[in-house]
């Protein structure tokens, strides 16, 4: 198993090898120019130019992707065109936004996903089965933006019971240990903070929640279906065991694998694609983060936070693979 | 093994469900008798102790504290609270008063100007403010290019950093002399500009690297907290010199979706919002609890024509014809709303404006008639460039092409649209490989030369890096705006810039598009809101009555 992780792990260099090229090239094919970005059109000819040999931009392709991973290798990100600030250092700051929102969001779709799932498969074409599958088939195409700004007028300009957009209200004092607020708040046993962070988190992770939670029912309703007619099944009924115990123990661990993949690959979507629901709720978040400095082609941050995104995405990615092994004992890395 | 691995991921899963049923149904219950989050905002506006909060809400963070390097009006929003200028513009125009200095005077050649600075002045970190600490500040901005305004307002190059401020003295503690190398009127109306607030050297040289992002000035608002992409706190300076704030804190939030920015204005935990979707004024308006502020444009749109070549755009009755030939009422209703029809090369906003003039109006057979005079009554092709992304100053740069390509049909000129970013765009025109070209400006400094003789005098009209890509050469319109440099009179300057607009309407480089008046939304209770041309302003004047 050991073997298997520092292999996975191994492989790793040549995926964020390629990554960081498929990053530089892309950034680089779009059209602009980072030096008329930063200083605007109110500049002069020679501060452009002054500003784009700071940059290395006059140098060849090969010699700046060549700095760029020279200085990844030694554990510098480097700095933002933009705000002059350690990208490292700034990325600090906005991953663990995201991160806390994806995870609620992630817990969010699989508890409702999971439980909503099950129950349409056991009582297929039920009333339950038909309103949770319409449901999740309304949930899979509803466009984030529209579900965002639906919620923030009913429950914030309509019902006034939820704060409409931020990690945190302002007259809420939070000492920040991890940056993660929800966990820095039950940290420092500030319940005001904790109540606070929680009530702005909820819109937000509803909205993105919304697709897994549709995906992963979806999902886990079919894959029960196929499990429930097998043999196993029926011989466990016969013997008379509970029902909850067949469905949870016996049908559900079996029918757990595809699910489980599903929510590997869309953990690491939401990670990436955070970008709306961060717009919507001006979430402080890496998505945001990453689009703006395309937007503004402020090319260091980009390169740099793609590549952190990479890395988070392959170890969800070998996280999902060594759960496998626990929900299907057959399945051996060696 | 196997088992407990899956039994434990389900009390997880349970447990969160628990908590979070739990914590929403206490949510909803202190919701109906508290009315929890509401309560929670009515205080960060008018607290316990009385405390006055307003929240300024944006769709971008700043992106730096230090206003000499910068260029993006949300850095400058918040710098306008903290720092202050010798002189500053009056509140309703773009006019100059006293500020750190309290009077000045030019030398009769225009070279040399003295200042003389108020005593009793500190900055926030309590240091006295003195003329050394301006001349400081000069110096600093002069020793190298990532001030951008500084080399671009007073003319610095790589050789020659100082541009055209050649010396900045201390003639006493609080007198201050610079000398230029060449007379410039518009020189006491630059200094108004925010990026040359005076920031304390104690701050500069303690901070270093980081200074822009603890910033300290002599302003009505002292700057206390930046957590990035979220929000900025500034709270009111009890010793302010000049009118003091009546609001004790600002806040500055970053909410980037203009619909749902708007929302929380509607739910009121905001009082100001800016880009504001043209959709969302009626429903503004018509609300009974909000308000519309518009400010007062500084900006210009147009399609300059070519004027350096042979064919067609080098000649004055086709230009004039295209002038006739474009509907502009019909192109200002692409405007939803936020602007006005231009006929000069300024906005009405400043002064020297002459409003004498009467633009060109629309029609379509006094157009073909000069089309037939200059020999064109066949039509001709030519090309319009536009950028691809919306400006302040024109928001629909794409279907504005469209309308003026089918306008121009009617009088036989074809039109190819070549869209490009903005970038290369702005390359494109710059080099004057367009017939065409729509463009824009905001002004810098209040003064009609930074619309006119950047845009419009031969000197800029330089292939490569031209700010006039007309590439109009009026001898005599360059007369006119370089006596207007050096001639220190105001009143003087304004009648040689109202002649300037009328060669400049008659020889019609351009045709004027439009200056926009970009609304704020606000909460009815926030009173005296003066919103400034230059696109923002400091907050000392403005009130909550609550």
């Amino acid at each position: 198993m050991l073997k298997y992780i520092l292999r996975r792990l191994v492989m790793l260099i040549p995926v964020l090898l390629g990554v960081s090229i498929l990053t530089f090239s892309l950034i680089h094919l779009i059209p602009g120019d980072p030096a008329r970005s930063m200083l605007g059109e109110k500049s002069t000819e020679s501060q452009l130019e002054q500003l784009r040999e700071e940059l290395g931009l006059n140098d060849p392709y090969v010699v700046q992707y060549g700095r760029f991973v020279g200085k990844i290798l030694q554990g510098d990100l480097g700095e933002s065109v933009k705000s002059q600030e350690e990208i490292s250092i700034e990325i600090a700051s906005r991953l663990p936004a995201t991160v806390e929102l994806t995870v609620f969001a992630m817990i969010l779709a699989m508890v409702v996903g999971i439980l909503a799932g099950v129950i349409a498969a056991v009582k297929q074409y039920s009333w339950f089965d038909n309103l949770s599958m319409s449901g999740a088939l309304f949930g899979v195409s509803l466009p984030i933006f529209w579900l965002g700004l639906m919620m923030i007028w009913l429950f914030s300009v309509k019902l006034n019971i939820l704060p409409a957009s931020g990690r945190i209200s302002n007259d809420i004092e939070l000492h920040t240990i991890t940056n993660f607020y929800l966990l820095d708040s039950l940290l420092t046993g500030n319940w005001a903070a904790f109540k606070d962070v929680f009530s702005h988190l909820l819109m937000p992770g509803i909205a993105l929640g919304t697709i897994p939670m549709a995906i992963i029912a979806r999902m886990t309703r079919s894959s029960m279906l196929e499990v429930m007619k097998q043999d196993y099944i029926r011989t466990a009924s016969a013997k008379g065991l509970a029902r909850h115990l067949i469905v949870f123990q016996h049908a559900l661990k079996n029918a757990f694998l595809p699910v489980l993949t599903v929510i590997g690959l869309q953990f690491g979507l939401l990670l990436g694609g955070a970008v709306l629901t961060e717009t919507i709720f001006s979430w402080p978040g890496i998505g945001r983060y990453v689009y703006l400095a395309v937007m503004g082609r402020d090319y260091p941050v980009v390169q740099s936070s793609i590549l952190i995104i990479a890395v988070i995405f392959v170890l969800v990615n070998l996280i999902t693979d060594v759960l496998y092994k626990y929900f299907d004992p057959r399945i051996s890395y060696d | 093994m196997n088992k407990k691995v899956l039994w434990t991921l389900f009390g997880m899963l349970l447990f969160v469900v628990l908590i979070a049923s739990g914590c929403s149904s206490d949510e909803a219950g202190s919701e109906d008798t508290g009315d929890d989050t509401a309560e929670a905002s009515d205080d960060t506006e008018s607290g316990e102790d009385g405390e006055k909060t307003l929240v300024f809400g944006r769709g971008a963070d700043s992106v730096q504290l230090d206003p000499s390097q910068i260029t993006d009006g949300e850095s400058i929003y918040v710098t306008n609270q903290l720092y202050d200028t010798l002189v500053r513009y009056k509140e309703d125009s773009t006019e100059v008063r006293p500020s750190l200095a309290t009077e000045w005077e030019t030398s009769e050649d225009g070279l040399v100007w003295t200042f003389q600075l108020r005593d009793d002045v500190k900055f926030h970190d309590g240091s006295d403010f003195t003329a050394e600490d301006v001349v400081f500040n000069f110096e600093r901005w002069a020793t190298s290019a990532d001030f951008i305004y500084y080399g671009y307002m007073f003319g610095a190059t790589e050789d020659n950093l100082k541009g055209i401020i050649e010396k900045v003295e201390a003639t006493g503690d609080y007198e201050v002399k610079f000398t230029l190398s060449e007379p410039n009127a518009p020189f006491l109306y630059t200094l108004a500009m925010p990026p040359f607030g005076i920031a304390s050297p104690d701050a500069v040289e303690e901070y270093g690297d980081d200074y822009f992002k603890n910033p300290v000035g002599t302003g009505p608002f002292v700057f206390e907290e930046w957590v990035k992409d979220d929000s900025i706190t500034v709270v009111k300076n009890d010793d302010y010199f000049d009118e003091p704030a009546k609001v004790d804190k600002v806040i500055f939030r970053t909410i980037p979706d203009n619909g749902a920015r708007f929302m929380e204005l509607q739910s009121g935990s905001i009082d100001v919002m800016n880009g504001l979707n043209p959709q969302d004024i009626e429903q503004a308006e018509s609300d009974e609890n909000l308000q519309i502020i518009r400010r007062p444009s500084m900006n210009v749109s147009y399609m300059a024509m070519n004027t350096d070549q042979e064919g067609p755009m080098g000649n004055k009755e086709v230009r004039q014809a295209i002038n006739l030939a474009i509907d502009k009422e019909k192109l200002l209703t692409l405007f939803e709303g936020v602007g006005k029809a231009a006929k000069n090369p300024m906005p009405p906003s400043l002064w020297g404006y002459n409003d004498e003039i009467e633009d060109y109006g629309y029609d379509i057979e006094e157009a073909k008639k000069l089309l037939a005079e200059a020999g064109y009554a066949d039509g001709f092709k030519v090309t319009l460039y536009s950028m691809a992304n919306p400006r302040p100053y024109l928001p629909q740069p794409k279907v504005t092409a469209q309308a003026i390509q089918e306008m121009l049909a009617e009088v036989n000129i074809e039109v190819e649209i070549v869209e490009n970013d903005w970038d290369t765009h702005l390359a494109a025109t710059e080099n004057g490989e367009h017939d065409m070209a729509f463009l824009g400006w905001t002004g810098d400094n209040g003064d009609p030369d930074n619309f006119l003789y950047v845009l419009l005098d031969k000197d800029n009209a330089k292939m490569g890096s031209a700010g006039n890509v007309a590439f109009y050469k009026s001898d005599e319109v360059h007369d006119l705006l370089k006596a207007a440099q050096t001639e220190m009179d105001q009143e003087k300057r304004s009648e040689l810039y109202m002649e300037a607009q009328e060669i400049i309407h008659e020889d019609a480089p351009w045709f004027p598009i439009a200056h926009t008046t970009p609304p704020l939304a606000a909460s009815k209770d926030v009173v005296d809101y003066l919103p400034h041309p230059t696109g923002s302003e400091p907050f000392n004047f403005l009130d909550i009555s609550r």
